[in-house]
């Protein structure tokens, strides 16, 4: 039923059971599902005004494009086998089996481990450049997104380790599916987050 | 769908029964408990914030009576009671405090949808409290820049807690925002996922759709704070300058170059805002409750209710420049932002005559509740038509910083939800508590609160038009101002005093009838949403009992010709109460009224 439809029905006028066991209007999706894509859309609005606050910043004189490092791309690579792991993963949950489900499910985070190691190299050798943050609102900027992005991959990590503790203690994978779908999702909404992210840094 | 018994759904919800006290009342998952822990630690930063506005209104009432009201102070009590009132009382005590104690309920279900996210939720709201009030007592005290915190100010040696107070404060409203995103997913997951049986969203008691509606403005709006609060201190602490610019201090140039102040006002309003209405919405859903259930009629315009929280929702998220008309921009920007102020004033006008239509013609039972519900009437029109003249960039532009907006809000975002905060808690009280309150006194704090908030904040949009400006420690030889000015600071001062006395009637009302209030049944205004149709009263936990509700009807049946009660609660099946047509009934024919 769309919105639209649901906010003129006249609520006066029927009586009776309206709607199945779950009534009209519910999602049908696991709540933790629905929970994480409200989730989302609140980190999007963080991730967007953080950007806006870019561009506006961008604006005033004393800014001084950073050229962003080559190794970011090698960066990028790390975070999108990430995402292509926890795809694996979930695409074997979802079809009832477990083999190599320990593989694809640790592996993705140990990339997404590898990816954060790689973003604080860059960081200390922008650093060792002496590009400060203090020295430019545009070096500011970089630490600042770079690093609030991976504020949210550690988060997802922290859950990622919980699940991976369960997998390793023998928990069946069914039990696991929904962590493994929840994780997945994250993990490409992160990885798209940066990927915009990456974008606008390298081409202001 | 296939009819199935409804105790199938039930397996979804694992109820943790606690067995010790503390279980039981401190790490307990219970929303109900919940709910009052929030309302709790809400009320008593509220009482924080409510001395200290009486002790900076003794400086202005009183000049230099009380010596430990320096400047310093008087700007820290200032901003502190502004954050306060806004932020850690009224939305958490609307969201944290009403949404948790009755949306499960509201809609049916025997809690939230993830117990111990909610119960984690409090525990860090009250960390967030406690940071706050430990800016009180570290060197240099807490930050005395206003509430709006707008750098550069707050973070130059000329402001009082520019060091620790302003950083402890950013700490704490970015812990808070972490407890009400918490809060915030469970209670929209619960709207949407957990109403009972029948329970169509259009169906929802307006204090749901208001709470809803308020919640999902915090979790978009919130994030702006945030934004800021964490490039403030990366300013501050990190020596960054995103929003500082090249200043120089007392003849020594800072580190800071460069800095945008107005990215800021543009985040803080892109949230503050929104927050205004984060806390007008549920105190508009609470208060069309009260009315209907006080007047025995039904809501007028049920669906226009809604769509107008709809759009007055989507509306805030594009005014929030009228509050920087003053800070210089391009007109036609101004005439955008003026625009869309004025437009946001149609669905609260519409919200307005709902109100008094649900009053037109009602069978008005003039209990405590219901005063305080139609005191909120007069004054957030009262509020909301100065709103319409500060909307107006010309009009603004004389009045902004004046005791005029301090009056306009005041009006709008401080009385008019504290009424209806104080409605709700005495309409829901027998219910919470299974007591009832003390009528005649409630009666006396209404018109204590009601008459003392009129003598303190109408004689300021006087002040206002005077041209008395706001956050001024005292008024000096200012040749504009009569000397009159005075007298009618000191008479609101006295105002004040007296409407900060008077909420001890209220403290002590529902203190004492905790234990010596008359048992109050369960339904005891007769009232039809299902919070009232709960089989324990106070509900225990779990809600329920042995099965989930199933609803009938919408939650505003009231005074249905036909019925054998003026109220048909919504669990009861249109068989047994037939509703009647209105056309063809006839009155000399119906039974009701004999057994009521
Ligand atoms: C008819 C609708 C309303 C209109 C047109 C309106 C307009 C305005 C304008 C233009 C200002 C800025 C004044 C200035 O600083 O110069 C303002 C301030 C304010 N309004 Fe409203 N308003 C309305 C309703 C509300 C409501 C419903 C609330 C809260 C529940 C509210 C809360 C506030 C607050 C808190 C401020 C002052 C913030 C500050 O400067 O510290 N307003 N309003
Ligand atoms: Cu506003």
């Amino acid at each position: 039923m769309s919105f639209f439809k649901t906010i003129t029905t006249k609520p006066w006028e029927k009586k009776g059971v309206i709607g199945g066991l779950d009534p009209e209007g519910a999602i049908n999706a696991p709540n933790e599902k629905v929970a994480l894509s409200v989730f989302l859309v609140v980190i999007s609005v963080v991730f967007s005004l953080f950007t806006v606050g870019y561009f506006l910043r961008m604006e005033l004189p004393d800014w001084q494009p950073l050229s962003e490092p080559g190794q970011l791309w090698f960066n990028t690579g790390l975070l999108v086998l990430s995402s292509v792991l926890f795809q694996w993963a979930r695409n074997i949950v979802n079809s009832e089996s477990s083999k190599h489900l320990t593989a694809a499910f640790i592996g993705g985070g140990f990339f997404a481990i590898f990816f954060i190691t790689g973003q604080l190299v860059i960081w200390s050798n922008l650093q060792d450049a002496g590009y400060y943050m203090t020295s430019n609102p545009a070096n500011a900027f970089y630490y600042l997104m770079t690093g609030v992005h991976a504020v949210h991959l550690l988060g997802g990590l922290w859950v990622w380790s919980k699940s991976s503790i369960k997998l390793l203690s023998g928990s069946e994978a069914k039990s696991l599916k929904l962590s493994v779908e929840l994780c997945t999702l994250y993990w490409h909404f992160l990885l798209i987050v940066w990927i915009v992210l990456f974008a606008i840094l390298s081409n202001t | 769908m296939a009819y199935v018994p409804l105790a199938d759904r039930d397996h979804e919800m694992e109820l943790h029964h606690p067995h010790t006290w503390i279980g039981k009342w401190v790490f307990c998952q219970d929303h109900k408990v919940i709910a009052i822990q929030y309302g709790s630690i809400a009320i008593f930063t509220g009482l924080v914030g409510l001395v200290l506005s009486l002790l900076f209104r003794m400086q202005l009432g009183f000049p230099e009576t009380a010596d430990f009201i320096d400047p310093s102070f008087y700007y820290q009590a200032v901003t502190m009671h502004g954050m306060i009132m806004v932020i850690y009382l009224l939305t958490a005590l609307f969201l944290g405090g009403f949404g948790n104690y009755l949306i499960p309920l509201m809609c049916g279900a025997r809690d939230m949808v993830f117990p111990f996210m909610n119960m984690l939720s409090v525990w860090v709201f009250l960390v967030s409290v406690i940071i706050l009030m430990a800016s009180f007592f570290v060197t240099g005290g807490p930050t005395g820049g206003g509430w709006t915190l707008y750098p550069p100010q707050t973070t130059l040696a000329g402001t009082p807690g520019h060091d620790m107070g302003i950083v402890l404060m950013l700490i704490s409203l970015a812990v808070f925002i972490v407890a009400t995103t918490m809060g915030g997913l469970n209670y929209v997951v619960t709207v949407l996922q957990y109403r009972c049986r029948g329970l169509t969203l259009m169906r929802l008691p307006l204090a749901v759709w208001g709470i809803f509606v308020a919640t999902i403005l915090a979790l978009f709006a919130f994030p702006a704070l945030l934004v800021a609060a964490i490039m403030m201190l990366f300013d501050l602490l990190l020596g960054t300058s995103f929003f500082m610019p090249a200043i120089i201090e007392s003849g020594t140039p800072l580190d800071h170059n460069g800095g945008s102040p107005i990215l800021f006002q543009h985040l803080f309003w892109f949230f503050g805002h929104p927050e205004v209405y984060i806390v007008a919405l549920p105190a508009f859903g609470l208060v069309s409750d009260v009315l209907s259930v006080h007047a025995r009629k039904n809501i007028f315009g049920y669906r226009m209710m809604v769509w107008a929280i709809i759009a007055i929702g989507g509306l805030s998220f594009v005014v929030w420049a009228h509050h920087m008309y003053v800070s210089g921009m391009h007109p036609y920007f101004g005439f955008f932002f003026a625009t869309t102020t004025l437009i946001i004033a149609v669905p609260t006008a519409i919200k307005v005559y709902n109100w008094i239509l649900t009053l037109w013609e009602g069978d008005i039972r003039l209990n405590a509740p219901m005063y305080f519900a139609i005191g909120f009437i007069f004054t957030f029109i009262h509020g909301g038509l100065t709103g319409l003249f500060l909307g107006n960039v010309v009009i603004d532009l004389p009045l902004s910083d004046t005791y005029f907006v301090v009056a306009h809000f005041h009006m709008v975002m401080g009385v008019s939800p504290v009424l209806v905060v104080f409605a709700a808690i005495y309409h829901w009280y027998p219910k919470m508590s299974g007591r009832m309150y003390h009528e005649g006194m409630a009666k006396l704090h209404f018109w204590c609160t009601f008459l003392g908030t009129y003598a303190i904040y109408l004689p300021m949009h006087y002040l206002g038009f005077l041209g008395v400006p706001r956050r001024y420690y005292a008024l000096g030889s200012t040749d504009f101002l009569p000397a009159s000015a005075q007298d009618l600071n000191t008479t609101i001062t006295i105002a004040a005093l007296f409407v900060g006395a008077s909420q001890l009637l209220f403290l002590i009302n529902i203190i004492w009838s905790l234990r010596s209030g008359p048992k109050a049944g369960p339904n005891p205004w007769g009232a039809a949403s299902l919070e009232w149709q709960t089989p324990d009263t106070p509900p225990v936990h779990g809600n329920w009992g042995d099965s989930l509700p199933t609803v009938y009807r919408w939650a505003y049946d009231y005074s249905v010709p036909g019925a054998h009660q003026d109220f048909i609660p919504q669990n009861t099946p249109e068989s047994e109460e037939p509703t009647v047509d209105a056309e063809h009934f006839d009155p000399d024919t119906d039974g009701s009224k004999a057994d009521v």
